[in-house]
């Protein structure tokens, strides 16, 4: 029995690995935040994304897009939670868009998508919050995952915060040595400086507070039904357990005869 | 159907013997589901309900994927984040699929590696093994083209590096690479012709599937003693076995359960723990990521594929006596399909008489090596093709050909295996305590 709950485990350890090393990694330092929405109970601060769609649209909205992510979905639930006319006139204020058939520019409105921006060559945020993995550690197994998520807020939060203030140019670019980016170097000078966002609640708006929220934000922003999937595989994992006990029960019932037990 | 003596449907009312004399169906079923099956099965035997749930999964969670997906490479990235954000229920049934094909290796790994145990593959199961084997390798092509569909940059660099396999071939490899491209590069037709098979092979597989389930219906199931089941009577025949249903049947649906509960608790607490973050950035084919890694399951045969450099005397051998035609690239694409070819030949490579791995005291060692083989290529398939993971690379790959090629054939010669059960009642009655009593299957 032991041997093979042993070759069982080497199974299920074996797994592990794979996923936490193929990840790779350089020897960028990222900070392990303590996010509301991470393991298994985890769910977005929903003041935490507002602050954060804040500071998205005064500042990085300037040079990155969004595009993947509809503008209504700012009011679904589980989510950024914005009223449905606040949404709408978030949309108009902020950004245009191309309308084809009117062949001209026009606000936007709830069914449009942020724009993509590629005025700046910045990458797009949608799923950056995924397509980053922060961490690998500090179990070695990668199942910190079931705990803390892949890292991706981790990783933008640590970068915006990682700037040491040194600068060196290199074929004509500025690169800003940061302690987060592969390399040590990044072209995008520090986008954020403290107090630079005024929240309508005062809430503290130094750099390593406004990292945070926006990291929040973009997590939102590349994962917006996290808050359901996580009930659905609760309810899933509860009604799974309990359909593993009754078949327990009615397997073991129906072989006790033939194992020369008595039936239960 | 069975070779195993066991009652058969019998058409009773005039409505079944009017239908029974015409497409004898419901005898058919009555004979599949109520095959006489070794009763002494261990829990080691429950992943081939696993797997024909996992194929009945990516089947109903791909067909309706397929209604909101898009194959164009402008399109195709685009139309998965509608699945994700827009598309009722779509964010579940996307990481379903997705880690429906990471389960459905888990299982297929733990199947196969049972049957190299306990000796499943030996006579007369040798074409159960075969089936088992293109199953597999269909899998492992149905999965590999579904990886490129989402258009991230792994898919796109993933389809680049392994249709680069086939260019390797000498004199029509860039030809073949061509074609199966349908261009001198991955781009809008290798997405769409990939979506096609990607669509397609999953039904060949659930042909090949019931190939396998007909061929070891005529056999019977192989057992953890590796005794046959005695078929000189049915009275004989049924102290062995038991029914499938309901015996087997709800012994693996508690299993396939369970198995569910950590699958269901990734899906819905770590969908993307298996998956690799830069699949979330769109394919560019101007930027190649740091390190293009396969998904979990095919890095034991990448790590084999990569073991084979210039620098080993193998290669240079091969090199040399071929005249050049067959390089290091070739080489390495050789090795890794041989590495699969070398567990297909294994009924025939196999000299021992006795089937389980349980009464072969040496065989048993050299297997543990072989799991652990398998692990560490996995993990070496995932680290950079540098040093010191290059040699034990080479390391791995050599174990896994000298076991089936060296080791195999010689334990049958020289090892001397332990004394037998002569039944599988015995055996069972042994573990349960009733070596004395009768056994009677329950009504």
């Amino acid at each position: 029995m032991f041997k093979k709950l042993a070759i069982g485990a080497a199974f299920a350890l074996a797994l592990a690995p794979a996923a936490s090393f193929a990840a790779g990694g350089g020897e960028q330092h990222i900070e392990d935040f303590s996010f509301s929405f991470e393991g298994p109970f985890g769910t977005y601060d929903q003041n935490q994304l507002q602050r954060g769609l804040q500071i998205y649209t005064e500042v990085c909205a300037a040079c990155h897009g969004l595009q993947y992510v509809p503008l209504r979905t700012l009011a679904d639930p589980g989510g950024v939670g914005l009223p449905m006319d606040q949404v709408r006139a978030y949309a108009a204020e902020n950004f245009t868009v191309y309308d084809p058939e009117l062949d001209e520019d026009r606000p936007a409105i709830p069914t449009d998508h942020f724009p993509a921006n590629t005025a700046a060559g910045a990458p797009d945020l949608s799923l950056m919050a995924k397509a980053r993995a922060g961490f690998h550690g500090p179990y070695g197994l990668g199942i910190n995952q079931l705990f803390k998520g892949m890292g991706g807020a981790e990783y933008i939060a640590s970068l915006l915060d990682g700037y040491t203030g040194e600068e060196k140019e290199e074929a004509g670019v500025i690169l800003y040595e940061n302690t987060a980016f592969p390399g040590g170097w990044i072209s995008m000078a520090p986008p954020l400086s403290d107090e630079q966002v005024e929240f309508i609640d005062g809430h503290e708006n130094t750099v390593e507070a406004m990292s945070e929220d926006v990291s929040a934000f973009l997590m939102w922003a590349a994962e917006p039904k996290m808050m359901a999937r996580k009930q659905a595989g609760f309810v899933g994992v509860i009604f799974l357990t309990i359909m593993s006990v009754l078949l327990y029960l009615t397997n073991k019932r129906l072989w006790a005869p033939v194992k020369g037990k008595k039936s239960v | 159907m069975s070779g195993i003596p066991h009652d058969h449907y019998e058409p009773k009312s005039n409505g079944e013997k009017w239908l029974n004399s015409r497409l004898p169906i419901v005898g058919l079923i009555y004979d599949t589901i109520m095959i006489p099956t070794p009763k002494n099965l261990n829990w080691w035997w429950i992943w081939g309900i696993v797997l024909a749930f996992c194929l009945a999964l990516q089947i109903i969670t791909g067909i309706v994927l397929v209604m909101h997906y898009t194959p164009h490479v402008d399109l195709a990235f685009a139309s998965v984040e509608h699945i994700m954000r827009n598309v009722n229920g779509g964010y579940m049934l996307r990481y379903l699929h997705m880690n429906g094909a990471s389960l459905f290796f888990v299982a297929v790994y733990i199947h196969m590696f049972r049957g190299l145990y306990y000796g499943s593959y030996k006579a007369p199961r040798e074409i159960t093994w075969i089936i088992g084997m293109l199953i597999y390798l269909c899998m492992m092509g149905t999965a590999f083209m579904g990886y490129v569909l989402p258009w991230g940059q792994m898919s796109f660099w993933g389809a680049t590096v392994i249709t680069g396999l086939f260019g390797a071939i000498p004199f029509v490899g860039e030809s073949i690479q061509t074609w199966l491209l349908g261009g001198p590069a991955v781009d809008n037709a290798t997405l769409n012709r990939f979506f096609s098979l990607h669509y397609l092979l999953p039904f060949v597989i659930a042909a090949l599937v019931v190939v396998h389930i007909w061929a070891f219906h005529t056999t019977g199931n192989n057992n953890p003693t590796g005794v046959e089941v005695r078929r000189g009577s049915k009275a004989e025949a049924e102290k062995d076995t038991l029914p499938f249903w309901p015996y087997f049947v709800i012994k693996d649906l508690f299993a396939l359960a369970v198995v569910l509960v950590i699958f269901w608790a990734i899906v819905g607490f770590m969908p993307n723990y298996l998956g690799h973050p830069d699949n979330y950035i769109e394919a560019n084919p101007l930027v190649t990521p740091a390190h293009i890694v396969p998904e979990w399951y095919f890095l034991p045969f990448y790590a084999i594929l990569r073991a084979f450099t210039g620098e080993v005397w193998v290669v240079q051998f091969a090199s040399f006596i071929t005249g050049g035609i067959i390089d290091a690239k070739f080489f390495g694409v050789l090795a890794m399909f041989g590495a699969i070819l070398a567990m297909a030949l294994a009924p025939w490579l196999d000299t021992s008489t006795v089937r389980s791995g349980k009464y072969r005291p040496m065989f048993k060692w050299w297997f543990y090596l072989l799991i652990i083989d398998f692990f560490a290529l996995m993990w070496l398939g995932a680290m950079p093709a540098e040093e010191p993971y290059a040699t034990f690379s080479l390391i791995g790959s050599a174990y896994w050909f000298a076991y089936f090629f060296v080791i195999l054939p010689i334990l049958g010669v020289i090892e001397k295996p332990m004394a037998q059960p002569d039944t599988i009642e015995e055996d069972f009655n042994a573990h349960y305590g009733k070596a004395d009593a009768e056994a009677t299957p329950a009504e």
